[in-house]
């Protein structure tokens, strides 16, 4: 190779390092600089004893327990009837799951707060909203359908042929479930569990608007320390209390998906058809808990007075004295950071996907690892981190609209990674020798071979990221300094937050507006995937 | 032409060749001959450029191609599988080469019809890959192998994927375009049927080394080795003691072994002395492929007609079909 050459490919290969090393492991030294800086060491320690502390740490965990175990005991029914039942509508019900994986969070607390207002619960005897039920029901929503889909395919492995012979041994059912099955589900169960025990951890958008201000979990109070009260060094320490927790979260994650790794052996059977008591059981409890927020949320967005219109739809384009900028103007903003977020991401992931595959081993280990952590730190800290570290020159990009794509693409460009990577690592090593042997160079064979390949893949994680960008609200709130570069669930938390009708009825129309642009992502998405297996299937 | 020079690649602590040599002249079609893990494929991926040699040179004429990088070598190589793009048609398959090679679009679009004519593919351009049969696919690889005009093609088992009777029919085909072009080719198989078809000579292989090369009827007639002869289809192996005997007589004049060609093997109608009982006896296609046992040596021949089991038979051994193996 000659030396040009050989810089044009160390070019690309620390373009992601570069960005990832600028835009997210150097704000996090600064987060750690700031908590444990040689002054401020003390405070760190007294603070960690303080009471406020501890009443926010104790409340972020038992929110986190109690959400993650009625998630899994609402999972389980439904995760039986997709694991061992066939019935109508499966394939659409599977679809749905992944939905409420990228609805905005802020949509989701607006949908909870219209079902709240909707049946009077939102004030008087049995108010939910600004409790810790309201919480609950939210968390529950949103991660039912991802334990369902993840335990209820790893369900779908067992062998089943195990529970009949211990029918036939004479096991009462439920003696069955606890002593046979059970034990083995545990893996996925334990799996499913720490995904949404690390999803409630960080939920913040949800705790903001549902929980009310009296309840602070660390990931809000990290928030309202760096920008309300302008406390960095508060907001530091607890960033990196947030860090600790998620880290050694993620670490026991990756310990039981290992262990999931261990499959019986499969078996085809014919799944009977589901009894009715079942299946009406299961509609009932997903349609109220995950169903019903969203009709209501809809019904809201077109009622105006007694009757059904789109003038909520229309009053979008309007400016309202409360906040900066109309929601219209505010949808504008985030499609044009989301298509950027999503470039990027689709660039940037693209890039350092292919020296996973095809670099050497200690290259690849590092790129996949070092560009993978991003999602494994809450988008609070991330925010947060860029809030403090990205101000002096010549990294002084506070103000610029950039940062808000920026952030997104570190959120998106692991999905990229992860749909594009096993694209590339299933492409035949004798097609790209083919293509080397008829004359291409390395880089023709990537730009002929490895590139149209995986273009598809590319494609899906970039629409992944787009999605994650339009909803992203965690991060984004610590980032735009300008009024007029709000994003939509910027906008949308405030329309949310301010009291009256009027702006209620905008909030309600502008969450579905989100709804929908993601849900569509989301079904392109599927769709895509769909198309690209029955391409393989006849290659 | 093509000159290989003592070339080693290691792999696992051994090595998968060890000091191999050979050359392919102008026009040649030189096939490489042995069992699955003997080094052929590696043989054929050195000279390609995909595997680096620990020491050796490849020569082409005069330049040295050692540290020449595969897509600068002008070589061709058809994998087994064929390789095709799933992501391209036929004719932009066929096309690949043209296109690095910065042809016009009206020199590739001719090159293109006239490869899919040579390989009897008219108008399977805008064909997708999957729709392909394993023929066509492996026609359509050959094409593409053949646009860029390579200097040198290589075959790795074309015919591995196949059904017998279109492997027949297809390796009639390969050998006359081959010839009709004038292509320099090294052809790798394990079948020596195969060989015997295509080769304008054989070069056997075992544990990483040339064993012997020659014409098909060079090799054929005098193997070198044990592993020579197996891989050429010869199954008639004798052990002979001190004075160079064994049950059948005098074969040589030492120990060692040596091989009965099937050639030099008949059964005659008067008496020899080697008397033999025959074992098993399968009709195929007009003779009948018999083994006779001889005490306690097994011999395998082929006579016209027809042949009973446990009968007694008198064999001839004619002395110029004894070759003495190393």
């Amino acid at each position: 190779m000659n030396p040009q050459k050989r810089f044009v490919w160390a070019f690309l290969f620390f373009l992601p390092v570069l960005f990832v090393g600028v835009f997210f492991y150097w704000p996090l030294l600064k987060i750690f600089s700031h908590a444990l800086d040689g002054e401020r060491i003390n405070e760190f320690w007294s603070y960690l004893s303080s009471k406020p502390f501890r009443q926010i740490a104790w409340f972020t965990i038992w929110q986190a327990f109690l959400s993650t175990f009625c998630t899994m005991m609402l999972a389980l029914p439904a995760a039986y009837l997709v694991a061992r039942f066939s019935f109508p509508g499966k394939k659409l019900f599977q679809a749905l799951t992944t939905i409420p994986f990228v609805l905005p969070t802020v949509v989701a607390a607006g949908a909870f707060m219209a079902l709240f207002q909707r049946f009077g619960l939102d004030q008087g005897m049995f108010r939910l909203h600004h409790t810790v039920w309201a919480l609950l029901l939210a968390h529950i929503f949103f991660n039912l359908a991802i334990v369902v889909r993840t335990v209820g395919s790893f369900w779908a492995g067992l062998d089943p042929r195990v529970e009949e012979q211990a029918k036939i041994l004479g096991a009462a059912p439920w003696h069955i479930f606890r002593k046979i099955t059970l034990p083995r589900l545990v893996p996925a169960l334990a799996a499913a569990a720490s995904v949404v025990f690390v999803f409630c951890l960080t939920s913040f958008g949800i705790v903001l608007l549902l929980g009310g201000p009296t309840r602070a979990t660390i990931e809000t109070e990290i928030w309202r320390q760096a920008v309300w009260r302008g406390d960095i060094s508060v907001a530091s320490v607890l960033a990196v209390i947030q860090l600790g927790a998620v880290m050694v979260m993620v670490l026991i994650m990756n310990f039981l998906q290992k262990r999931q790794a261990v499959v019986e052996s499969k078996v085809e059977l014919n799944p009977e058809r589901a009894s009715r008591k079942l299946l009406v059981g299961n509609i009932l409890l997903l349609g109220i808990l995950v169903g019903l927020p969203i009709v209501i949320l809809v019904e809201r967005a077109i009622g105006v007075g007694d009757g059904y219109s789109f003038q909520n739809f229309s009053a979008m384009a309007d400016r309202i004295s409360l906040v900066p900028l109309s929601s219209l103007a505010a949808l504008k903003n985030s499609l044009l950071f989301a298509v950027v977020a999503a470039v990027l991401a689709a660039l940037l992931g693209g890039v350092a996907s292919f020296f996973v595959v095809h670099g050497n081993r200690w290259l690849s280990n590092f790129l996949d690892f070092g560009m993978m952590l991003p999602l494994g730190v809450s988008a609070v800290v991330l925010g947060f981190g860029m809030l403090i570290s990205l101000d002096t020159p010549p990294l002084d990009l506070r103000s610029s609209w950039i940062l808000v794509p920026i952030a997104h693409a570190l959120l998106g460009i692991p999905f990229v990674m992860r749909t594009v990577i096993p694209t590339l690592r299933r492409i035949d090593p004798s097609l790209r020798e083919s293509a080397s042997l008829l004359g291409a160079s390395p880089s023709k064979v990537t730009k002929y071979i490895d590139f149209p390949i995986a273009f598809r893949a590319l494609g899906v994680g970039a629409a992944f990221a787009f999605a994650i960008s339009i909803g992203e609200f965690g991060a984004t709130s610590f980032l735009p300094r300008s009024p007029d570069r709000l994003t939509a669930p910027l906008v949308l938390f405030r329309l949310l937050g301010a009291p009256g009708e009027a702006l209620r009825g905008q909030a309600m129309a502008l969450a579905v507006t989100l709804m929908v642009i993601t849900a569509a992502t989301v079904i392109l998405i599927e769709g895509s995937v769909f198309k690209r297996e029955t391409i393989r299937s006849d290659f | 032409m093509l000159r290989v020079e003592n070339v080693k690649v290691p792999f696992d602590g051994t090595y998968v060749l060890n000091e191999c040599d050979f050359e392919v002249g102008e026009g040649e079609i030189v096939v490489l001959l042995g069992s699955s893990g003997c080094g052929k494929s590696t043989l054929l991926r050195t000279v390609a450029g995909l595997e680096n040699p620990e020491s050796g040179k490849i020569w082409w004429g005069t330049q040295e191609m050692t540290e020449v990088p595969p897509h600068k070598r002008g070589f061709g190589l058809m994998f087994q599988n064929h390789a095709l793009f799933p992501h391209r048609n036929v004719g932009e398959n066929i096309d690949f080469g043209l296109q690095i090679l910065r042809m016009t679009g009206i020199e590739r679009q001719e090159r293109v019809d006239e490869l899919l004519s040579m390989v009897d593919l008219d108008g399977f351009q805008n064909r997708k890959i999957g729709s392909l049969s394993g023929g066509e696919a492996q026609r359509v690889a050959l094409a593409r192998s053949l646009a860029p005009k390579p200097r040198l093609l290589m075959l790795d088992e074309p015919m591995a994927s196949l059904d017998r009777a279109l492997r027949d029919r297809l390796l009639a085909d390969i050998s006359e375009l081959l010839r009709e072009l004038k292509q320099a080719a090294i052809y790798v198989t394990h079948d020596h049927d195969e060989a015997f078809f295509i080769a304008d000579r054989i070069a056997v292989m075992h544990n990483g080394k040339i064993e012997q090369i020659g014409t098909p009827s060079e090799v054929w007639s005098n193997p070198s080795s044990e592993e020579s002869a197996r891989s050429m289809g010869h199954e008639n192996f004798i052990e002979l003691d001190d004075s160079g005997r064994c049950e059948i007589g005098q074969l040589g004049s030492s120990s060692g072994i040596v091989l009965i060609r099937e050639d030099g093997l008949s059964i005659v109608p008067e008496e020899t002395g080697i008397k033999g009982e025959v074992i098993s006896a399968v009709f195929r296609s007009g003779i009948t492929l018999v083994k006779i046992r001889v005490g306690k040596i097994e011999l395998s021949t082929s006579i016209q007609g027809s042949m009973k089991v446990s009968e007694i038979v008198n064999l001839k051994i004619s002395d110029s079909a004894v070759v003495a193996l190393s």
